[in-house]
């Protein structure tokens, strides 16, 4: 019941509804930001990810209108974030990293001035005991925030953040500090918000990205070194087409085997894990797809597959290469992307 | 606007601030009242009018201490600078949280008026005078306040340095007269906020001074907007 009324239905034409152009954030002689462009379609969740310090929270700040940009612009919605501020903002619920919680206020009384504040016109009691709920606070409602525990204080940090049920969704590390059991919880809440608004969400951990991301923007000092989804992300930067198979002979005789398939780009003999097996990294010419005679090769020659799968890269591993690829690289596969 | 006032206002009493700064009003000025006007059996309450700016004097600066000063350090000015409120808005709501707290106090005070009332003739018109002049006066004391909450994060740096300015202003009447070059002489006394307090006291409403006050509130409100609006671009 409490979801009805929260997932009202916003169009999902697919357009962007938040533009980056050209951001650019310095401090001092310090570029922190350099030359973002992103757009983040209507209705997707958007996985922010880089290193610490490669300036997600700053591009978060920047994309709420909390600090200015040096140079570029945002708009959320077709609102120019700082010309046209308070449409702008109302469109955005923003949890940053450290949740912004009076202390000496109790969760309804915080929710109730965050509800005034951003001049909701929905019904207050009905509004915000319907956000409790899909954060599941309800039962803390009226204790000093001081006195929660970080998970709760992080819930009531998200609950704030959908008031006035924004279309936009800023959520920078919403599940550091929490337990394994809370992290699952929240993820699950962001997946179901996450269903007919627009999420942006910052992290590092690579799970949360797989867990409920659409797509992944990966930045890196200040840059964007990769963004699409991931299924493409790792077909792209992993190499296409390798794969690790296991076959029950010895190193020789499987390898005459794999030599007698035509259209091997590589073979490469890995080890030997179990007694009487071999490991092998095998590698094909431009877009075939040889598993079959591989299979039917080996079938043929009565020496048993026991693994056979692809190496396709995690996103830990597309992670790892995109930030530490050197500079020039990174450009290139910026612009291919 | 409403909001952020109403919050503040609330937050001077979930905070001892706001009971310490009531409290202690009503102690001084009590006492005050009481070996003063009552002592000498006197109906003349200029006396007990110049003791309580310096209570205020020594009060005012725990009231604005904190203002901006702790939404920067616990990092809740996210929320407010993300929300659809303009800077002005959260600035001036702050700014009449303060003067409500004030205004407390000075409701509070009229008992010792009323008190006179009771058994002699005071002056009428100084006394409506001087209840002007300590809105005015005291309202351009607590913009100068915030507007020093506004530059740093911390809520004793905020006091001291208040304080201290208050105190400087206060004395600036004082400080003028050891200038002896005419045109330091009248800038000094120009910046005294204190002198023209006095043509309250006499029950004179001047319309230039009643500007000067304004003025003095409404600038350093602007500054206080434009050190946030900065602070973006830093």
């Amino acid at each position: 019941m409490e979801m009805e009324n929260y997932n009202k239905v916003h169009p999902t034409d697919g357009d962007a509804v938040i533009e980056i152009h050209d951001l650019t954030k310095k401090y001092g002689s310090k570029k922190v930001l350099d030359g973002i462009n992103l757009k983040v379609k209507r209705g997707e969740i958007m996985g922010f990810l880089g290193p610490n310090g490669a300036g997600k929270s700053t591009t978060m700040n920047i994309l709420t209108g909390y600090i200015s940009a040096t140079e570029g612009c945002v708009t959320v919605d077709g609102e120019d974030i700082l010309e046209n501020q308070k449409v702008a903002k109302k469109k955005i619920g923003y949890l940053p990293e450290n949740p912004p919680l009076y202390l000496d206020m109790t969760v309804k009384e915080y929710l109730g001035f965050v509800y005034e504040l951003k001049k909701v016109k929905k019904e207050k009691i009905k509004h915000l005991s319907e956000i409790m709920e899909v954060v599941k606070i309800n039962h803390v409602a009226d204790r000093m925030i001081k006195n929660l525990s970080k998970g709760y204080k992080q819930r009531v940090g998200l609950a704030q953040a959908l008031i006035g049920d924004p279309e936009v969704l800023i959520l920078d590390e919403p599940t550091v500090g929490l337990d394994p059991q809370q992290i699952i919880e929240i993820r699950n809440v962001i997946k179901t918000l996450g269903e007919n608004r627009t999420v942006i969400l910052s992290t590092h951990i690579l799970q949360e990205v797989t867990a409920i991301c659409d797509r992944v923007t990966i930045i890196n000092k200040g840059k964007i070194v990769a963004m699409d989804t991931l299924e493409n992300l790792s077909a792209s930067i992993g190499e296409k087409g390798k794969y690790l198979i296991r076959a029950c002979a010895e190193k020789e005789v499987a390898e005459k085997i794999l030599q007698s398939v035509d259209g091997m780009k590589s073979i490469h003999y890995l080890k030997t894990l179990e007694e009487g097996t071999s490991d092998f990294v095998i590698a094909f010419c431009d877009n075939l797809d040889l598993r079959a005679e591989i299979f039917n090769a080996f079938a043929k020659a009565e020496v048993p597959l026991i693994e056979f799968k692809s190496l396709e890269l995690t996103l830990e591993e597309i992670f790892i290469k995109v930030t530490t690829q050197p500079k020039e690289e990174a450009k290139e596969n910026e612009s291919d992307i | 606007m409403k909001a952020i006032f109403k919050k503040e206002l609330k937050g001077y009493f979930l905070s001892p601030i706001g009971y310490i700064f009531v409290g202690v009003f009503m102690l001084l000025s009590a006492m005050f009242f009481l070996t003063g006007p009552i002592a000498y059996q006197v109906a003349d309450i200029s006396l007990l009018f110049s003791k309580i700016n310096i209570v205020y004097l020594f009060l005012v600066s725990i009231l604005t201490m904190r203002l901006l000063a702790e939404e920067k350090n616990k990092k809740t000015d996210q929320l407010l600078l993300t929300a659809p409120v303009s800077i002005p808005e959260i600035v001036v709501g702050k700014y009449l949280a303060a003067m409500s707290v004030f205004g407390i106090t000075l409701a509070v005070s009229l008992v010792f008026p009323i008190t006179l009332f009771l058994f002699g003739q005071p002056p009428v018109g100084e006394m409506i005078g001087s209840y002007v002049g300590f809105i005015l006066l005291w309202g351009a004391f607590v913009a100068i306040g915030v507007f020093i909450s506004s530059l740093t994060e911390n809520q004793m740096i905020s006091a001291v340095a208040t304080f201290g300015v208050l105190l400087l202003v206060y004395f600036m009447e004082w400080i003028a007269g050891n200038f002896s070059n005419p045109i330091l002489f009248t800038v000094a006394q120009w910046l005294s906020l204190l002198n023209r307090f006095y043509d309250f006291q006499n029950g004179i409403l001047n319309i230039t001074n009643i500007i000067y006050y304004l003025s003095v509130i409404f600038v350093f409100l602007f500054l206080t907007v434009r050190v946030i609006e900065k602070r973006r671009y830093s």
